[in-house]
């Protein structure tokens, strides 16, 4: 049984990447288990500048998941360079994908580029569900011309593959995916967090100190699944689902629904060995609806 | 941080909101230290203080509080629960003369710290601040192992008036009474704690995404940086922490 895929022509060793913020800097859990079984790992969203994100409470309880609201904390991208990424790479020799944030064009262009420099480093995947400050706050990934043109801008400066994150807060995430693939994303992941938030009955104000946040876990998994559905029939270039994804079930469906390799996110919190169980059990899944190279079922319900 | 499946040998009320819950089959662990369990139904893991850790049973003690709470209260012996054990960094304890104060359920995490205290020869004093003389628990417990000192906001029993307002009240000053003190308790409490004395360790909470350092949810600002309330605290040296 083969549980190997294939991504911008690199053999990974499985399907399964912890997602961006759900990992830390990944060095961190190699005190849990041997990362080398993961496909990749998904740093934390890294930006030009350290930033200490938001105010606390920064985590609410949801049915079936959670919201965050973190801020993208992270010791800005020289220290990622100097400490994280090294530090990584001394324990794990799979590919690391260097998630990156910003809130204008040229953070994007300086930290995509500085990450893409780093040998270390597999792929970019650019985050563009953050706000654009000069744009008003509304997010660079809601608005498919200033997506594209953002993506058109970070990929003449960056050397590795780029892969555009996808924000679900969009009408038509197909669109945003092709507008992406048009500025020149190489592959694109989905899905972001979904806006939500939770009251405190108690004291009648929101929970997260900001107010909203972004909800993720097994409640998003239909969303995502559809949207990656949606996403890989509209576009041509890989495609990486997340979402609520928390069983090797779960991965076999969203890689049946499009996915080249698929993301574990709020899965990481609750369980700090889901990535490795999904991996281990991915033989025996793959084997009771027999499938025996798990490349075989990619956008099998296109 | 190790996952463990612990077996609950016992739950039983202390006051009308705070239970105890016995586990056999946890790890050691030390004062300060905190457990994350699973409950039925919630999505994620609460976290909870030790209370006691010794001879393979650990002690926790829960003030009901919310939906997972009110869970915990009801489960009975023989259950097995889902832990993510040994979290935090805990109190250290190289005081000569301690001191330390509680405030409500922030009482129990300084029970095995007593403990600690009273196994190598020092008897510390412990200031337990509850708001009613019904919420008191654990009294009897420390005295085994402390100088118990008790408050109450309405004056039910013992001081009137908060942990702080006793310690101001009976004159308490570091370097005479104390060498460091050992808090726990409601934000309020620990801020006034660190601005009436320098010299003290103040274990901090915050809604936690894992517990474990991977999703920074529960990070705060101290004179050294960002820092994990759950990976690098919950304990925090008192002069460090910066309060927003
Ligand atoms: C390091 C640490 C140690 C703790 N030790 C103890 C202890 O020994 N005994 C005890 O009774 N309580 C302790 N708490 C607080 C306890 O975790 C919360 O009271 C509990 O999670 C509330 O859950 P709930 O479902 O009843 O409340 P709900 O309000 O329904 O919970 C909703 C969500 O908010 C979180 N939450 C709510 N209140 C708090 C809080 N005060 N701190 C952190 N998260 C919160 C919950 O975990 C859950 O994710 C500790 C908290 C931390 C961070
Ligand atoms: C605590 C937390 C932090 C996150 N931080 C980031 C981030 O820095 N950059 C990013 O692109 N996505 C971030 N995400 C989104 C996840 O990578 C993922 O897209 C989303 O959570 C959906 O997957 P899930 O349902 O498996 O969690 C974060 C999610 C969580 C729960
Ligand atoms: S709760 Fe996740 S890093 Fe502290």
């Amino acid at each position: 049984m083969d549980i190997s895929v294939d991504l911008f022509g690199r053999k990974l060793a499985s399907p399964v990447i912890p997602a961006s913020g759900t990992f830390g800097f990944g060095s961190e859990f190699a005190e849990y288990y041997d990362l080398n079984i993961l496909g990749g790992i998904a740093l934390k969203g890294t930006t030009r500048d350290a930033r200490y994100g938001n105010p606390l409470p920064r985590i609410a309880e949801c049915p079936a998941g959670l919201i965050n609201a973190i801020g993208l904390q992270n010791p800005g991208v020289d220290a990622v360079i100097a400490e994280e990424i090294p530090r990584l790479a001394a324990v794990y020799d799979g590919a690391i994908i260097a998630n990156v944030g910003g809130h204008s064009e040229e953070e994007y262009v300086v930290t995509a580029e500085k990450l893409s420099d780093c040998k270390e480093v597999f792929a970019v995947e650019l985050n563009i569900s953050c706000p654009n400050v000069k744009g008003g706050g509304m997010a660079f990934g809601t608005d498919a011309q200033i997506a594209k043109s953002l993506v058109y801008t970070v990929k003449k400066r960056v050397k590795k593959p780029l892969i555009v994150k996808l924000s679900p807060n969009v009408t038509s995430i197909s669109d945003m995916a092709r507008a992406v693939v048009d500025g020149g994303a190489d592959g694109v992941s989905l899905i972001n967090t979904l806006v939500g938030m939770r009251i405190d009955l108690r004291t009648r104000r929101p929970v997260i100190a900001v107010r909203t946040g972004g909800v993720s876990g097994p409640a998003v998994f239909p969303v995502a699944l559809r949207m990656v559905n949606d996403v890989a029939r509209a576009v041509n270039v890989p495609v990486i689902g997340m979402g609520g994804v928390t069983t090797a079930e779960d991965a076999l469906e969203m890689m049946m629904a499009g996915a080249c390799a698929v993301q574990v996110g709020a899965a990481n919190l609750v369980n700090p060995y889901a990535c490795k169980e999904i991996v281990e059990a991915l033989p025996a899944a793959m084997e009771r609806y027999g499938i025996r190279n798990i490349s075989d079922i990619i956008g099998a319900a296109l | 941080m190790k996952r463990e499946t612990l077996l609950l040998t016992g739950n039983r009320p202390l006051t009308p909101t705070v239970f105890e819950l016995t586990f056999s089959g946890a790890s050691a662990m030390r004062a300060g230290q905190f457990v994350e369990l699973e409950v039925e139904g919630q999505y994620l893991r609460r976290p909870i203080s030790v209370c006691d850790s010794a001879d393979g049973t650990l002690t926790l003690l829960v003030k009901r509080v919310g939906v997972g709470t009110d869970k915990m209260s009801r489960w009975q012996a023989g259950r097995e629960v889902s832990a993510l054990t040994g979290l935090g960094n805990g109190f250290g304890s190289d005081a000569t003369k301690p001191l330390l104060v509680g405030g409500g359920i922030g009482c129990a995490p300084l029970y095995r710290l007593a403990r600690d205290f009273a196994e190598k020869g020092v008897r510390p004093t412990v200031v337990l601040g509850f708001q009613a003389a019904a919420e008191i628990y654990y009294r009897d417990e420390f005295a085994r192992y402390a100088e118990v000192i008790v408050a109450t906001d309405d004056g039910s029993d013992g001081f009137k008036g908060n942990a702080v307002a006793a310690l101001c009240d009976k004159g308490f000053a570091a370097g005479k009474d104390f060498d460091r003190y050992y808090a726990c308790g409601p934000a309020v409490m620990l801020r006034a704690l660190s601005a009436w004395c320098a010299d003290g360790e103040l274990s901090l909470e915050a809604r936690m995404g894992c517990g474990f350092g991977a999703c920074m949810g529960c990070s705060i600002k101290t004179t050294d940086g960002f820092r994990r309330v759950c990976k690098e605290g919950p304990v925090f040296d008192a002069a460090k922490v910066i309060w927003e």
